[in-house]
């Protein structure tokens, strides 16, 4: 094989892995933004304070422990700020959820400022997790193979949780109905809860996950939000699937850019975002929304 | 006549007598007033507190109201009391609107700050319409000292020449740059251009083999794509031009990547090998201070400032406080807050305490400051601890050499007072 076709390789393989950790942070995004109808700016805060937990509680619990319990703590944090703010926002004017949620983005990271510093905060990956594996020219280390087996896990977990339990039907109806849904008999108070949650417990995971390989400091929320939008837009909402593919996608599309001409790889997300809106505007596998129309 | 006497001598009709007075001559001449009410001596810092140079901003602020606090702790100069308005700079259009504001609506006496070379530009700008002065502390674009100096501003960072030419006596001591092949990562905007500019012109000088420069964007964070495409090109050197976080990110990653080829850059801050830690910081590095420089002014300082914040002294915090502490020396030394007798007692034959082993001086035609840099790299001891994992060189240049070694001469970087 041609050495510049085993580079390629390398790098749509890399953009794949890429993809995985978009999508982890984009699947929390979407499942709020479908259910609730809110779109929540302060997500990449939360995966932010994920990231802030696991450097803070490596110390005490250990690494083991502390990468457990910090995407659960940051998922009860998004239960509560659900039970407490979300739920007033649901029949209201979108703006409203809409300046919510940036607003505790902004309290969020200067809080973060505040009691950390604007310092990034060293945190490195943990010593069992060092190292390459290397199969022929092929070559990546250890600790980001381990990220993508939990980015995957997730991912399984989640769309387990939707399509094949009691609890996903439910979500799947509210999504498509809420009003028959509250027709039937069934509160949707508690499922809203619970998604949240999920939802902003994957932003938590993510941050975990990434903390000790991009900086943890304060801003770090936002560089990954816009990121995760764009993602979602090109999926299309509430289509599982659809965030999976554009995820990928935007994976691949980015490493590719990164490697062929560096200075569009920010970029390349927009004007792939740009393209896939002025062929089809409900995203790649969207659906039709009546609430929304 | 009596009356006269008598009305003057009544202790309220002579306040109010006062007051009016001085509050006419307020209204007619408020410069004139102002200056010589002894009122504070107002400094208007302005440096980026957000985004990927906040880090440094943060430590800018810490050195700038230290500074502060020990000049009025140490009754304040002409009397007078300094006072620090500190705002965060965010872009170049938001550092001109609000240095704008603090000249014309606060008054400021100076303008201190700044890191990004572009919101520089921007506020020397406006100090050199206001007629007022600016020391700037962290821009490190050649431009600003050459085609773009400007009368009033001065400069306490080093240009971006100075680093390079620091980081490259480093090289060329190690055998890193003849017939070696190299590559380059630059932040992509005028400050790394800059850079890479530069550190382009060293090494083709000095028979180094170009291979690539890839322009990263300032807001990119993962960085495995360059690292796998370092790998693929098994170049001899790998140069960073990276800023901020930037730098931080990638210097980890490329430890994660457990890339073997030697890596150097010509930017690096303290906050970025703090934030890279101990199993991420890697390379060699040129630096302007750390808080292990062997000078008794800098052991002083480095406690002062651990008592003061509870942390260690970073290098964007020598800068600001410095700027601060030449400023009140200038203004004690010449009784005056007037710009002209400032400048020209800094241009003068006038060297400061700049927490190194020798004094640094501004240079008069480009208001550059000279002064001793280092060099840093990974410690090699394995037990050292978070303060010291790091170790700061000897100065460069040597002893017995001139300060002016680092920076470039007259000829390399024009600079012409309006």
């Amino acid at each position: 094989m041609p050495t510049e076709l085993i580079f390629i390789i390398q790098q749509v393989a890399n953009g794949l892995l890429l993809g995985f950790y978009y999508l982890l942070i984009a699947l929390g995004l979407s499942i709020i933004f479908s259910l609730g109808g809110i779109v929540n700016l302060a997500h990449g805060a939360f995966y932010a304070i994920g990231a802030y937990l696991i450097v803070f509680l490596s110390d005490s619990l250990g690494y083991g422990l502390a990468f457990v319990v910090s995407p659960v703590a940051v998922g009860v944090l998004g239960m509560l700020v659900e039970r407490f703010f979300f739920r007033r926002f649901y029949r209201a004017d979108p703006t409203l959820s809409l300046l919510f949620t940036f607003a505790l983005s902004m309290v969020i990271e200067q809080a973060l400022r505040m009691i950390f510093g604007a310092s990034p905060l060293s945190f490195s990956i943990p010593e069992f997790a060092h190292g390459q594996v290397i199969v022929g020219d092929f070559f990546y280390p250890v600790y980001r193979i381990g990220m993508l087996f939990v980015a995957i896990a997730a991912v399984v977990g989640t769309w387990l949780l939707l399509n094949r339990t009691a609890f996903g039907k439910i979500v799947k109806a509210g999504i498509n109905d809420p009003d028959m849904v509250r027709a039937m008999g069934i509160s949707l108070n508690p499922v809203m809860t619970a998604v949240c949650g999920l939802g902003i417990g994957l932003a938590g995971l993510s941050g975990v996950l990434l903390a000790p390989i991009t900086g943890v400091q304060p801003a770090m929320g936002q560089e990954i939000l816009t990121a995760a939008f764009v993602v979602v837009v090109i999926g299309g909402l509430g289509s599982f699937w659809g965030v999976v593919v554009a995820a990928m996608l935007v994976g691949v599309i980015r490493g590719l850019t990164s490697y062929f001409y560096p200075p569009a790889s920010e970029a390349s997300l927009y004007l792939l975002m740009l393209l896939i809106l002025v062929l089809r505007p409900r995203g790649l596998l969207g659906e039709k929304f009546e609430r929304l129309e | 006549m009596t009356d006269e006497k008598n009305s003057a001598s009544s202790p309220r009709r002579r306040l109010l007598l006062q007051g009016s007075a001085a509050f006419a001559a307020g209204l007619a001449v408020p410069g004139f007033a102002r200056a010589q009410d002894g009122g504070p001596i107002r400094i208007g810092h302005l440096t980026p507190r957000t985004g990927f140079l906040g880090p440094m901003g943060e430590y800018a602020v810490l050195g700038a109201t230290m500074a502060v606090e020990e000049v009025n702790a140490a009754g304040g100069v002409l009397g007078r009391k300094f006072e620090l308005l500190t705002e965060d700079s965010v872009n170049p259009q938001t550092a001109s609107t609000k240095a704008q504001r603090m000249v014309e609506r606060d008054k400021v006496d100076a303008l201190v700050g700044e890191i990004s070379s572009a919101s520089g530009l921007a506020i020397a700008q406006v100090a050199a319409r206001a007629k007022t002065l600016f020391l700037q502390t962290g821009c490190n674009s050649d431009e600003l000292r050459g085609k773009n100096c400007s009368r009033y501003m001065f400069h306490l960072e080093a240009c971006n020449t100075m680093y390079v030419r620091t980081i490259g006596q480093a090289l060329l001591r190690d055998g890193m740059v003849k017939g070696k092949r190299w590559m380059a990562f630059t932040a992509d905007y005028a400050f790394g251009h800059d850079l890479f500019k530069q550190t382009k012109k060293f090494m083709d000088e000095n028979g180094a083999v170009f291979v690539s420069n890839d322009m990263l964007p300032t807001d990119a964070t993962e960085f495995s794509a360059s690292l796998l495409k370092i790998r693929q090109q098994k170049p001899d050197l790998v140069m960073s031009n990276l800023a901020g976080n930037q730098t931080t990110n990638f210097t980890k990653q490329y430890n994660e990547f457990n890339i073997d080829i030697p890596f150097a850059g010509a930017d690096m801050n303290m906050t970025s090998i703090w934030g890279a830690g101990k199993n991420g910081f890697s390379g060699v590095w040129p630096i302007i201070w750390t808080h292990q420089v062997q000078a008794p002014s800098a052991k002083e300082f480095v406690a002062r400032f651990q008592k003061r914040w509870k942390k260690l002294p970073e290098n964007q915090a020598v800068n600001d406080y410095l700027a601060i502490k030449i400023l009140a020396e200038a203004m004690a030394r010449t009784k005056s807050v007037e710009v002209d007798k400032i400048i020209a007692f800094l241009e003068g034959d006038n060297s400061f305490d700049v927490l190194r082993g020798r004094p640094g001086y501004f240079r008069p035609w480009d208001h550059q400051m000279v002064y001793e840099m280092y060099t840093v790299q990974p410690s090699e001891d394995k037990n050292a601890g978070k303060d010291d994992f790091m170790v700061t060189s000897k100065p460069v240049p040597a002893a017995d050499q001139s300060l002016e070694v680092l920076a470039p001469t007259q000829e390399e970087n024009m600079c012409k007072f309006a």
